[in-house]
């Protein structure tokens, strides 16, 4: 004898009658499982309530949580990629460009953006990597480059946050040069003594971390990111042997001399206008 | 015993042909002037016609042929002996993949810097394959601050299928030490020539390949990534290693034609390893004509060319 006895066989709803769950409405942490409501998410800023996984966010995300009041001004918004090459692998570059604009809303992997931080000025180039990657091609070098003049200008600091796989390689030699052209502007940056500080993120691998990323008057990164030269792959396959616990991460990096600080995202503004206070003060 | 790649066979035929022509003069005392002639002729008409149409890919099996002269090779004969290593980054050791110091180059001082490939199996792995660790590009810097200290022109060489991937590589922060290379070597106030006698493989080659002319011999590659490895990624397959060296555009004529490199020095008709000596003599040249151009440019002008050069590369709309 059972408690509950179904009266009508399987599911009686009509399709149309159906409601799907909102997307976006509900987030569930990859590393623990625990699920949240969107909104307590943004709270957190995209950080595990529980176990403090950082999820991997945008440029527009990293500009609303370092911003004064979320206000900036962004530059070079309409830069986009040309086809050098007429590069072709199982598709065709322009096409890998277009789709991922359409998919993405964005122009190429980084957005320049420039305001206050607790009042003090600083221009921030921040990678996205949902665009092929974060990967670095003309585009992201001539960015860059302009954002250096703008802080020259505006006797700014200067930040990257890098979240990038590396160089583009549709765009090959072009791609790889960008790593030269915007340490040379870094050089001129450091002439007129404004700070430039280097935020790696999950993650920084390749020809970003092998110029730019690691060049900062600081470098520091979120916490658990991966940073590296070799992709971790690569670097099993040349050992012969698994890699040890914790390797490349950002921890991994700190303890080996090339991190001044890790800074979990809920403090990042904080931090940022401390550092930029005693670089100026 | 010299190694012939499969097209370079023809060449091989012809040269058979001749040694064997030459012994029957020899033996039989018959005059075969003639006919050495006429197949002399003919095998320099076949290496014209094999070399003029190379494919990009057979252009990076040429940069990689085992004959063809390393890093050391050059140095000793532009310097004539004179050249004297120097060795260590001062601060964890000494890396065989790149080696570097001063030598005369017809009686004046020059710092020469490269990455070494080895000449035999055992050599090959002394000398790491040619992938440089962290202390090889600290090392090469600490040498390239030298030679600014005491105001001599610097000349890097390049030949690397890339800088070493290993666990201790990224432990002691490869990525850091060719950041670093390339920012400093933006700002080097003496002159700065890069030539790539092999393979410029990414960043690995960039680590030593800032400088006021950058120039690819002719049978030479530069690129963001082997084609190889890019066909590994982009085809999930290595079977297309052919068609992803034509993509990459990575070839002498290919490079300087997107003025990514500024000039290709043109190799001896049947290449680098066929005629070694005139290789030399022709490297020797062009730098030395190079460096008293530069020379004549105030440093700090030289340093915003340097610099303005490299901003200029790129395509965006």
């Amino acid at each position: 004898m059972s408690w509950f006895k179904r009266n009508k066989e399987g599911i009686t709803t009509t399709t149309s009658e159906k409601k799907e769950t909102p997307e976006g409405l509900w987030h569930k942490c990859p590393n623990c499982k625990t699920v949240f409501t969107q909104a307590d998410f943004i709270k957190t800023n995209y950080v595990c309530d529980r176990c403090s996984y950082h999820e991997r966010i945008g440029s527009e995300e990293y500009f609303q949580i370092l911003f004064d009041k979320g206000d900036y001004t962004e530059i070079d918004a309409n830069l986009t990629s040309g086809d050098p090459l007429n590069f072709e692998d199982t598709k065709k570059y322009t096409d890998r460009i277009a789709a991922s604009q359409k998919s993405t809303g964005l122009k190429d992997a980084v957005r320049t953006g420039y305001g206050k931080v607790d009042g003090l000025d600083l221009v921030i180039c921040c990678m996205d990597f949902a665009f092929v990657g974060g990967s670095l091609g003309s585009v992201m070098g001539e960015k860059m480059a302009r954002g250096i003049d703008k802080a020259i200008e505006l006797k700014a600091a200067f930040m990257i946050i890098s979240k990038s796989g590396g160089a583009r390689m549709m765009e090959a030699g072009y791609s790889l040069m960008q790593m030269a052209k915007v340490s040379g502007k870094l050089g001129q940056l450091s002439e007129h003594k404004l700070p430039y500080i280097s935020f790696l993120t999950d993650p920084t691998t390749g020809g970003v971390t092998a110029s730019f990323a690691m060049l900062g008057d600081i470098n520091i990164a979120e916490p658990k990111a991966l940073i590296g030269f070799a992709g971790p792959r690569v670097v099993k396959e040349t050992i012969g042997r698994d890699l040890p616990e914790g390797f490349q991460t950002s921890e991994f990096v700190l303890e080996h001399g090339f991190l001044d600080y890790i800074v979990e995202r809920s403090e990042l503004k904080k931090t940022i206008a401390l550092s930029l206070r005693l670089f100026k003060n | 015993m010299s190694t012939y790649l499969d097209f370079e066979e023809p060449i091989k035929e012809l040269e058979e042909q001749i040694a064997q022509t030459k012994q029957i003069g020899l033996t039989t005392e018959v005059d075969m002037t003639e006919q050495v002639k006429k197949l002399q002729e003919k095998l320099d008409l076949k290496t014209k016609e094999i070399f003029s149409n190379l494919t990009p890919w057979q252009r990076v099996q040429l940069s990689r042929h085992p004959d063809r002269p390393y890093t050391l090779a050059y140095i000793n004969a532009i310097s004539d002996g004179t050249f004297q290593e120097l060795h260590g980054d001062r601060s964890v050791k000494d890396d065989k993949a790149m080696i570097g110091g001063f030598g005369l180059l017809d009686g004046k001082s020059v710092m020469f810097i490269g990455q070494q490939k080895g000449i035999n199996t055992k050599m090959r792995q002394y000398r790491n394959f040619g992938m440089a660790n962290p202390e090889g590009y600290r090392k090469a810097l600490r040498l390239m601050k030298l030679a600014e200290k005491f105001d001599k022109p610097i000349v890097t060489i390049i030949d690397t299928p890339g800088a070493f991937p290993g666990l201790e590589a990224e432990e002691r922060g490869q990525g850091e030490a060719i950041a670093r290379n390339i920012y400093e070597m933006m700002r080097l106030k003496v002159p700065v020539i890069c030539i790539v006698i092999g393979e410029g493989a990414s960043g690995g080659a960039l680590g030593i390949g800032v400088g006021d002319k950058v120039v690819m011999l002719e049978n030479t590659w530069y690129s963001v990534i082997s084609p190889e490895s890019c066909s590994s990624i982009l085809w999930r397959s290595w079977d297309f290693k052919e068609k992803a060296a034509e993509a990459l555009k990575l070839t002498s004529t290919d490079m300087k034609g997107l003025n990514l490199v500024d000039e290709v020095i043109q190799e001896p008709i049947n290449g680098a390893h066929r005629s070694q000596e005139d290789m030399f003599e022709i490297t020797k040249q062009y730098i030395k004509k190079t460096i008293t151009e530069l020379e004549k440019i105030k440093p700090d002008i030289r340093i915003n060319d340097r610099i303005d050069k490299f901003c200029k590369m790129g395509v965006w709309k």
